[in-house]
């Protein structure tokens, strides 16, 4: 009976890795070998050869031959970017602009993914549908399109030049306007999805108890629907402040000349200057900075939600 | 070309010829290219008289190229690099020199293109010119008029003159996003070399950039779209981008190209063969077939830029061939200019310039 009971345990102990081993390989693969190269190149030095940096690392040299090239490894890189302004400056605004972008996001995301989670049973699945429709078109492509309804000869001018709303052509593409449009445009499905998920599994009983107990609507929107949608809030906020901070193409085709962000940096340092060592210690911090703070911000909410429980 | 670009994930692929099979390895050439860069009927008769199957890749971004050297096995036998690019890539050793007595068609390079060829591959090993082309000025010319009568149109005080490009701020001027092109042409303007490697003279471009940057709407990888869909009136940029606007503006538009009078940049793009290249005997006969004079003057034709063979111009069509634009007249073409890669410390410091110019402080 016990033998029976440990080797039931050893098998579903054994299906277990066998689960996570899946994801792990996926990480391993996919993530953490490009990442550990990056940051191997960033400790290199630009060079004219190929791979256009050196030491290039590898096991034809022999024990001692790579022990040689290890100490040609060097800290340079790091050390400018602490020292060079501009690289801080372009962190502070891309953060910036992903902060301000993924406020505007939740403001347009919130009411739709509520009225989506209240629409109808047999409406739901079609409205989901509706929001992961464009994701079948080329990102790319997609936001080609806003040129042609942002430009002063493009749709959206001759729209309100038609209906005599304005007489000359609005200014919006080339402005950081249009930079906040394509990226609210781009980025929404990834706020509303998680928040859709969360509010349509709340429990309509405690609104209406609420409604029974006369709390008056808005009332019990932020002391029930509200807190109780956060972890879906939370989830979309990370799912679009991150990949908005290291945003390269909607600036680049949206926006003007003077949007600081630091993907634009990273571009000048490995195609320009022909720098892969900086450009590589540039996105290695980059990282670092998105990483950390929201490990830590992570922790925290486990902890509290232990508490809590 | 465009030689700066964040759009190379729009690179489209395009396969001519079809699936490889192993014993056909041989009879099959790998070409790697500008996007809307050749006339596909060339590449079917290329195999049609050698029986060489033509693979053939497009890139719309000189960085996709670079990156693609650098990092080797790229499985490509021809590419087609810009000058400056070129001469890091062969510094690099990224490319094999060339088996002249296999391009028997070289007896007709035209010897002041493969001169100005020289400065970034000395002595012309390594690389076949296969178009060139100027980096000038493109203008709307209703808007132009309605806004300047007289205005300088074969002048670069178009945009460097600010009371000028003041009077254009409004229906817009685009500028190349690329500072191994803008910077020559503001120290040319300036009366300085425009090759000139010294920061001080860098610094006075800088400022010139500075005073006008105010009215320059963008500084844009590609003109194409831009000028063509009414965005830019005033764009600074490659001769092609120019014509292709012209050729797709709607109806009505008039997209005029002009070389400036102070001179304007001379590019090349030529074609090597990459170190590793699997099929090096093929990647020669392809060039050698293109450098055919009728079969070049069918390529530039289609592509309206003129081309590095001397010959070929007796098989160019006669508008093309004798539009100042695209083939320009001899006392212009002794006022364009080459300029050379720079060194990491001068390539640092100019993008530095750069990134104030374009930050606009």
């Amino acid at each position: 009976m016990a033998a029976n009971v440990t080797s039931a345990n050893a098998r579903a102990s054994r299906l277990r890795w066998l689960v996570i081993a899946v994801p792990l390989a996926w990480m391993l693969i996919f993530f953490l070998i490009p990442f550990f190269n990056v940051l191997k190149i960033s400790f290199s030095t630009r060079a004219r050869a190929m791979p256009p940096y050196k030491p290039v690392l590898s096991m034809v040299d022999g024990i001692a031959g790579l022990f040689d090239k290890l100490q040609q490894l060097t800290i340079a890189n790091y050390l400018t970017l602490v020292a060079d302004s501009k690289y801080w400056l372009a962190y502070v605004s891309s953060v910036q602009i992903a902060l301000f972008s993924t406020v505007l996001i939740v403001l347009v995301a919130y009411p739709i993914a509520y009225g989506m989670a209240r629409a109808p049973r047999q409406w739901r699945t079609t409205l989901v549908m509706l929001v992961i429709l464009p994701f079948w078109t080329s990102f790319l492509i997609r936001v080609y399109a806003w040129i042609g309804i942002l430009s002063d000869e493009g749709l959206l001018n001759q729209v309100l030049m038609q209906l005599g709303l304005i007489d000359q052509p609005l200014r919006i593409l080339t402005t950081n306007w249009a930079v906040y449009i394509g990226i609210v445009y781009s980025y929404l499905p990834f706020m509303i999805l998680p928040l859709y998920a969360t509010l349509e599994k709340l429990d309509e009983t405690l609104l209406e108890a609420a409604e029974d107990l006369g709390c008056p609507p808005m009332k019990a929107f932020w002391t029930i629907t509200f807190p109780l949608s956060l972890p879906g809030l939370i989830a979309g906020c990370f799912l679009v402040f991150i990949p908005i901070t290291g945003e390269f193409v909607i600036p680049d085709l949206l926006g003007g000349s003077g949007t600081l962000m630091i993907g634009k940096t990273l571009w000048y340092e490995f195609f320009n200057n022909r720098n892969w060592p900086l450009a590589s210690a540039v996105a290695v911090v980059l990282l670092l900075l998105l990483v950390v703070p929201i490990v830590i911000f992570q922790n925290q909410q486990q902890k509290q939600a232990e508490k809590s429980r | 070309m465009k030689k700066f670009s964040g759009r190379t994930m729009l690179a489209a692929v395009i396969v001519a010829g079809g699936a490889a099979s192993a014993a056909a390895a041989d009879k099959e050439v790998h070409v790697y290219n500008w996007s809307n860069y050749i006339d596909d009927s060339i590449l079917a008769d290329f195999t049609k008289a050698t029986g060489i199957k033509v693979v053939y890749d497009v890139y719309d971004s000189m960085e996709t190229l670079e990156a693609k050297m650098f990092t080797g096995r790229s499985g490509y036998d021809v590419v087609v690099p810009t000058d400056r690019n070129m001469q890091v890539l062969i510094e690099a050793g990224a490319f094999q020199k060339l088996d002249k007595s296999k391009i028997p068609n070289l007896q007709y390079a035209w010897p002041d293109i493969y001169k100005r060829l020289a400065t970034y591959d000395p002595g012309n090993e390594y690389a076949v010119n296969y178009m060139w082309g100027t980096t000038g000025l493109g203008y709307d010319k209703a808007k132009i008029d309605a806004r300047m009568p007289d205005a300088p149109v074969n002048s670069m005080d178009m945009i460097f003159k600010p009371e000028v490009a003041a009077k254009f701020a409004d229906c817009g001027i685009y500028m190349l996003n690329s500072p191994e092109d803008v910077m020559p042409a503001a120290l040319n303007y300036l009366g300085l070399p425009p090759d000139s490697k010294s920061k001080e003279d860098l610094q006075k471009a800088t400022d010139l950039l500075l005073k006008i940057r105010p009215y320059v709407r963008k500084f844009d990888s590609s003109l194409i779209n831009p000028l063509a869909t009414g965005e830019a009136c005033v764009a600074f940029g490659f001769s092609g981008d120019i014509l292709q606007a012209r050729d797709t503006a709607k109806s009505g538009v008039e997209i005029v190209y002009s070389i400036p009078k102070e001179g304007a940049l001379l590019w090349m793009d030529s074609m090597v063969i990459p170190k590793d290249a699997p099929n090096p005997e093929a990647a020669l006969a392809f060039i050698n077939y293109i450098q055919t004079p009728e079969v070049i003057a069918k390529a530039t034709n289609f592509v309206k830029y003129p081309n590095g063979n001397l010959e070929s111009q007796k098989y160019v069509d006669p508008a093309i061939l004798k539009d100042p634009t695209i083939y320009p007249p001899a006392d212009t073409m002794a006022h364009l200019y080459t300029t050379t890669p720079n060194s990491d410390e001068i390539q640092d410091a100019m993008t530095a310039l750069w990134q104030q110019v374009l930050a606009g402080k």
